[in-house]
């Protein structure tokens, strides 16, 4: 899934700080299951916002409202009222949401209240961890299932490098070092072997820097 | 003997004899005067100077021009390339320029993560490994083809140095990693300083297992140890870095330190020199460049055989 941390409240009140009519957007996938945009923290955020316009003298109209996906353009039509009610809309979705947002809404500024921070997982509540870079070309079947290109500080292709110590990266001793567990996971597989060879030299133009990447499925479209 | 490269430090280490090299980092600034000094102190105790490239991730003046102020005082270098911060076309373009600058050693390297140095929020390139980076020069040199498999014109004769840390884990995995760097391209290693000698034996034992001894000159680090300050951090702050309680302790109890860690350090070249497969000893004299003579001269690794001036390419 994709994990989002909401921005400072300090960032997001200065983004706002134009608008007195404001619709706070959340979204019910990801950003939800990460505690960062679901019904529940739009809620929360509202709250705060009108406490501080209060503290500050201030009037503002805040309507609340989360759907399904919103980077989905089919579920965007229903908030359609909302939006028009509005001067700004303050979206917790993730990157992909906001810009869905502004593309089906042209005419209205559509903010961002949320880092959008990586493809990843629940490792427990509370804590998520990247797993996926997204790179276009996955090489999972030669790593033994765990990503070096996300999950490396260096995106090594051959590593360890030297920085490895006690299973851990050398930035930092929360990092675990992806190349122990890759060795490890391939040994218990019996799989040693597949990193006698040397990886080759990827190719990062299906990963983003070949230009902006899309998907046209003759067999789909009309 | 048909030379990859020409170098000193090829035909020192073709020709069986044991190899001095030294570090020799450049300046952060604009003056060629700490190269130039570093250089003449050394020139005649090591055959090879390596420049450092924006080592632990701080901005210096670039390896490549470094190498260029040696090469004017006849000293010959070795060009440290990291690829946090080129990418391939970055990577071969400095290539050509440091082989028409009359460089011939490269030492390839991934790089400290730039999380340690001055520009922690820099974007690191990584385009490619240092695994990579072996492979890609030894194309240009035998293939003389770019990576895209363009020709290159003219003669790329580089001799083409790999780092190898045995005190990095997984341990065993060390070894097959040297065995990668070696069949992707090295001629020589340089390793990690070594301060835990029985563990370098244990990994040397596993090398000569592998014959790979056979096939790459393994160069053996080292760093004087100036103070109780500079173990306790490298034993602390340095990842991959083995340094014994028992050698922190000595510098805590020494009259004087400096005397005590060029005393650890000759002891080390000491033991260094009789493992069998070290083919030279790589001296890192982090800040203390002045120290190196003295121990060249005293672990009896003078004087400096004489090269003869005929590339043999």
């Amino acid at each position: 899934m994709i994990v989002g941390q909401q921005k400072d409240f300090d960032e997001i009140k200065k983004m706002i700080s134009a608008y007195s009519r404001i619709l706070v957007l959340g979204c019910q996938t990801c950003v939800a299951i990460s505690f960062a945009g679901g019904m529940r923290e739009v809620e929360i955020l509202a709250s705060m916002i009108r406490m501080d316009r209060k503290m500050a003298g201030q009037d503002v109209e805040i309507k609340e409202e989360a759907i399904l996906r919103q980077c989905d353009f089919e579920f965007l039509d229903s908030v359609k009222d909302l939006v028009a009610g509005c001067d700004v809309v303050l979206s917790l979705a993730c990157g992909i949401g906001v810009q869905a947002m502004a593309e089906r809404y042209p005419d209205k500024v559509i903010l961002p209240g949320l880092n959008t921070t990586f493809m990843g997982v629940t490792e427990e509540m509370g804590i998520w961890s990247e797993r996926c870079a997204g790179c276009g070309d996955c090489i999972l079947d030669k790593t033994g299932g765990l990503c070096p290109i996300a999950r490396c500080s260096k995106g090594l292709l051959n590593g360890p490098c030297g920085g490895s110590v006690n299973g851990k990266c050398e930035i930092s001793p929360d990092v675990d070092c992806v190349w122990q567990l890759i060795i490890d996971r391939l040994k218990a597989l019996n799989q040693l072997e597949k990193l006698e060879e040397i990886f080759p030299i990827k190719d990062w133009s299906v990963s983003g820097h070949g230009g902006t990447r899309k998907i046209v499925r003759e067999d789909l479209t009309a | 003997m048909i030379m990859k490269s020409g170098s000193n430090l090829e035909k020192i280490l073709s020709g069986g004899q044991f190899s001095v090299t030294a570090e020799c980092g450049p300046p952060k600034g604009t003056s060629a005067k700490v190269i130039q000094r570093k250089g003449e102190l050394l020139k005649s105790y090591c055959d090879a100077l390596n420049v450092t490239d924006n080592q632990t991730a701080i901005v210096r003046m670039s390896s490549l021009s470094g190498c260029v102020f040696l090469k004017q005082l006849n000293v010959e270098p070795v060009m440290q390339m990291v690829v946090r911060d080129r990418n391939r076309l970055a990577i071969q373009s400095d290539i050509l320029g440091a082989v028409a600058l009359g460089i011939r050693n490269v030492l390839c390297l991934s790089g400290d993560h730039q999380k340690f140095g001055n520009h922690p929020t820099a974007k690191g390139v990584y385009d490619i490994d240092s695994m990579q980076l072996l492979q890609t020069l030894k194309q240009m040199r035998d293939e003389k083809k770019f990576l895209s498999g363009d020709d290159i014109s003219g003669e790329v004769p580089l001799f083409l140095g790999a780092a190898a840390n045995p005190f990095a884990d997984p341990f065993e995995f060390r070894v097959t990693r040297l065995a990668k760097k070696i069949k992707a391209g090295a001629d020589f290693i340089q390793t990690q300083a070594i301060f835990d000698v029985p563990k370098f034996i244990r990994w040397m034992d596993m090398v000569r297992e592998r014959g790979l001894d056979q096939k790459v000159h393994i160069l053996a680090g080292v760093i004087p140890v100036k103070s109780v300050g500079m173990a306790r951090y490298m034993r602390n702050n340095v990842s991959g870095l083995s340094v014994p309680e028992e050698l922190v302790d000595r510098m805590a109890d020494a009259k004087d330190a400096k005397e005590e860690g060029v005393k650890i350090c000759l002891e080390i070249i000491e033991q260094i020199k009789e493992i069998k497969g070290i083919h030279g000893v790589h001296i890192m004299a982090v800040v203390w460049e002045d120290i190196v003579p003295g121990i060249v001269e005293k672990a009896g690794l003078m004087p400096r055989p004489a090269v003869s001036d005929q590339a043999g390419i």
